[in-house]
């Protein structure tokens, strides 16, 4: 019996070893896979152009894509973080918020290098936030008024740089992660603070080799970036292609690698097709939004329950399983990205009008709306949409049909995509597709366009109650505090007053080579371009 | 006996239009089908929403991207919305449009011509120089402008295909009309004092038909032909309604590989009623041509 037991102890022993030998086998290449790899060029596609080198004057991901990866932030959004929302130091070293939440200090780390071989100071950081919050005359600073809470900024040594705020704002330490605020040189902005319009010259892991106006974009890695060991590719080239099927095409050809923007559905599902295993495919809610604006002064949109009904007509959920097979939308959302910080859960979102999980009582009550407010069957308005194929043709096909169900009759009219934004800001519609798109997910960033004096504000609503909601969810320290008034403020731009009416999120799809490895997605395509954690895998 | 057989003669005898019809399909069978296939067209557009299966804008997404089937003859385009019955439908937009610009572009292409010829001199001159501008512009381009300019919905679209037709149409009744203003009937006409207005309208007009009906015949295959174009370039009719360049565009794109129904039908349509068009335009030219007749 003794001896029974000790043989089939043996054999178990030797069955174990033979396991852990063999698993040990069929990890070790894996592991090797993810130990970062140094070496290669990573090739992807851009859709568009920069306007300009200059970030601080920009809104287009044209000049992200291409240029970010020659910069430095003070702080940036961890780039495998995805959802998008966590800052962490780059330039910064560590920081601290004084208790009134009104003084941020930052340390810089020490042996920062321009590509020239200058050292960067808090000098730098000071100039470069300087021209961002108080530009010189005649330059344009497309994001000062995010920083309107910044009273001086402050370089009290070479290492230290302190913001001082004239009222505490939760979101400060993220708007500070922004991926637009690069960070120049003091002197180079002193002697021209066009400079950067033209020439390229930063901290950051690659340096600039050439750009050929409508070809490409060369960068090489920069030897004396601080975060040593890094980056690991030798450089990059950014290929500019505007058609969307040569995009794909220079993927599916394995000609690039990736297109960091996005791909649309029938794309990725091509790709995948063609290239199986050697593609690799990223999703993640995406930080854009389209909206329905309704001009409050044009009958019968002046009526509350005119705008409840059209947002109660909308089966959202049915859509978004639907419409996500064809168009770049997906989630149902609320007034943030699902997923991040501050979303709404769904049992609360499915409490306002237009999230109802019964549709045939959301149209019951649409229709019940429509003929209190003296709104006849049949009734006709015309819808304005942007002239862009994704996901603007789609959803406005979709409104359209969930608005016939409720007896309304909608023809669209499609407006030349330069043209609209002229037309909303003329307030020159009845009811009109309006848009957003995020570079973090951030309320203070998103909501700021529903205040009442807002340039955004295209519907003309005014509502002070909204504007003093804003003000409170901005100035709150405590999370509670700040989600009990952001969720009080979407219940009156959505469900009491449905000032706009929100659509689908959009939905972020990046199929890439399987070869590129350390690039997280994110919500935003304006973020994690730097390019300093990503390699080859052959 | 011979009085009857005379008068039975006479019953059977078949009308003008009926032997000119006769006459057009024995001598020119392709133009016959043309004909046909324009008569289809008329018929289909006018039965649409009795030959439908489906409403053409009603969104089905339990039916996305369905193959042809039983269920759904040509199959479903991205938004499950059947793909016959927006064929159908289509056509009364292809047959609107093309009707409508090229009516209109002949009828005052006519005009002008005719008038630019019997008044002659400066008149003559500057109509010319002015129709010889927009000749210089390709068709799809000036059409491509005038939509710019006005807007894209459904008149402003007749339109901006109509204003290219125009030129085009003046400068041939043009060359028709310089030979008849030499004609004695018309010196005739003026020394019994008639006005200019009656003297073009009602004695050079007709005497214009045979080019004015060719160019309006060819126009018609033209005009649905640019109407797609502009719908397929998001210039012409908008979403939902139906209409063969629109179903072009978009997901029909996008789905090429995995749903080829939802480009080929309407492509199809579009190119048969451009053929019929033309076959029909180019035999009615045949058969009104006087040079042609002799040969």
């Amino acid at each position: 019996m003794t001896h029974r037991y000790r043989e089939s102890r043996l054999i178990l022993a030797g069955c174990l070893a033979l396991s852990l030998a063999l698993g040990i086998a069929l990890t070790l290449p894996a592991m090797a896979q993810d130990k970062p790899r140094y070496g290669g060029e990573l090739v992807f596609v851009v859709p568009s152009e920069p306007p300009s080198y200059d970030a601080h004057q920009e809104e287009t991901f044209g000049v992200i894509h291409p240029v970010a990866p020659h910069y430095s932030l003070l702080l940036r959004v961890d780039p495998f973080d995805k959802t998008g929302t966590k800052p962490v130091g780059d330039l910064a070293e560590s920081w601290t918020i004084s208790k009134d939440g009104v003084t941020y200090t930052f340390k810089l780390r020490k042996g920062v290098k321009f590509h020239d071989g200058s050292e960067m100071t808090s000098r730098d950081v000071k100039a470069s936030y300087d021209k961002i919050i108080f530009p010189p005359m005649a330059m344009k600073s497309l994001r000062k008024g995010a920083y309107a809470a910044v009273e001086a900024v402050e370089a009290p040594d070479p290492q230290t740089v302190r913001f001082r705020l004239k009222w505490p704002e939760s979101s400060f330490l993220l708007n500070l992660a922004s991926p637009w605020n690069w960070i120049y040189k003091a002197d180079t902005l002193a002697k021209d603070p066009w400079w950067y319009e033209k020439n390229v010259m930063g901290t950051g892991p690659f340096k600039f080799v050439e750009h050929v106006r409508g070809s490409h974009w060369v960068g090489k890695k920069n030897p004396d970036y601080w975060d040593k060991g890094k980056p690991y590719l030798d450089g990059y080239r950014a290929i500019f292609i505007s058609s969307s099927s040569a995009q794909v095409a220079a993927v599916r050809g394995e000609r690039a690698m990736i297109q960091f923007r996005g791909f649309t559905p029938a794309d990725r599902d091509s790709l995948v097709q063609a290239l199986g295993p050697k593609i690799t495919v990223q999703e993640s809610a995406w930080d854009c939004v389209l909206m329905v604006a309704m001009h409050h002064e044009k009958r019968p949109f002046d009526d509350k329950r005119v705008r409840r009904a059209l947002t109660l007509a909308l089966d959202r959920y049915q859509g978004s399983q639907a419409l996500s097979r064809i168009a770049i939308v997906k989630e149902v959302a609320g007034v943030q990205v699902p997923g991040t910080p501050w979303a709404t859960p769904p049992d609360e979102l499915a409490k306002l009008a237009g999230y109802w999980r019964d549709i045939n009582a959301s149209r019951a009550e649409a229709r019940r709306l429509l003929k209190e407010a003296g709104v006849p069957e049949g009734f006709a308005f015309t819808f304005k949409n942007r002239g862009i194929p994704q996901p603007y043709e789609p959803l406005g096909i979709w409104m359209i049909d969930q608005w016939r169900q409720i007896g309304l009759n909608v023809k669209q009219e499609i407006i030349e995509a330069s043209a609209y934004h002229p037309m909303l800001k003329r307030g020159d519609f009845e009811v009109a597709m309006d848009f957003q798109c995020g570079f973090i997910v951030e309320p203070d960033l998103d909501l700021g366009r529903f205040l009442t004096n807002s340039d955004a504000n295209y519907g003309k609503h005014k509502d002070t109650v909204i504007d003093d909601l804003y003000v409170r969810q901005a100035r709150a320290i405590e999370p509670e505090e700040r989600r009990k008034h952001l969720r009080a403020l979407e219940k009156r731009l959505l469900d009491e007053e449905v000032h706009v009416l929100y659509t689908l999120q959009w939905h972020r799809i990046i199929p890439h080579s399987s070869k590129v490895k350390g690039w997280t997605i994110t919500p935003s395509h304006y973020l994690n371009n730097q390019l300093d954690t990503v390699w080859l895998s052959q | 006996m011979a009085v009857r057989v005379e008068a039975i003669r006479e019953v059977r005898e078949p009308s003008r239009w009926i032997r000119a019809v006769r006459d057009f399909c024995r001598k020119r069978p392709l133009g016959a089908i043309g004909a046909a296939v324009v008569v289809l067209m008329l018929l289909v557009a006018v039965t649409a929403p009795w030959l439908a299966p489906y409403n053409p804008v009603t969104v089905d997404f339990g039916a996305m991207l369905a193959a042809p089937s039983a269920k759904h003859w040509l199959g479903t385009d991205a938004f499950g919305r059947d793909v016959l019955s927006r064929l159908l439908y289509g056509s009364q937009t292809a047959l609107i449009v093309g009707f409508g610009a090229a009516l209109i572009g002949a009828t005052a292409g006519a005009v002008l011509g005719v008038g630019s010829a019997y008044f002659g001199g400066r008149i003559d001159l500057y109509l010319q120089r002015l129709m010889d501008i927009f000749l210089s512009f390709p068709l799809i381009i000036l059409a491509l402008a005038m939509v710019a300019i006005l807007g894209n919905n459904l008149p402003n679209l007749i339109t901006a295909i109509t204003i290219p037709m125009i030129p085009r149409c003046a400068l041939v009744t043009r060359s028709s009309a310089l030979a008849i203003r030499e004609m004695p009937y018309i010196d005739a006409a003026r020394a019994a004092g008639f006005g200019h207005a009656r003297i073009m309208l009602r004695h050079m007009l007709p005497n214009v038909m045979a080019p004015y009906l060719i160019m309006l015949t060819a126009f018609l295959g033209q005009a649905i032909l640019l109407e797609a174009s502009l719908s397929f370039l998001g210039l012409g009719v908008q979403e939902p309604t139906a209409a063969w360049g629109l179903m072009l565009r978009g997901a029909a794109v996008e789905f090429a590989e995995a749903a080829p129904w939802m480009a080929v039908f309407p492509g199809l349509a579009i190119s048969l009623a451009v053929f019929a068009f033309n076959l029909f335009g180019d035999s009615l030219r045949d058969a009104l041509d006087p040079k042609l007749r002799t040969l």
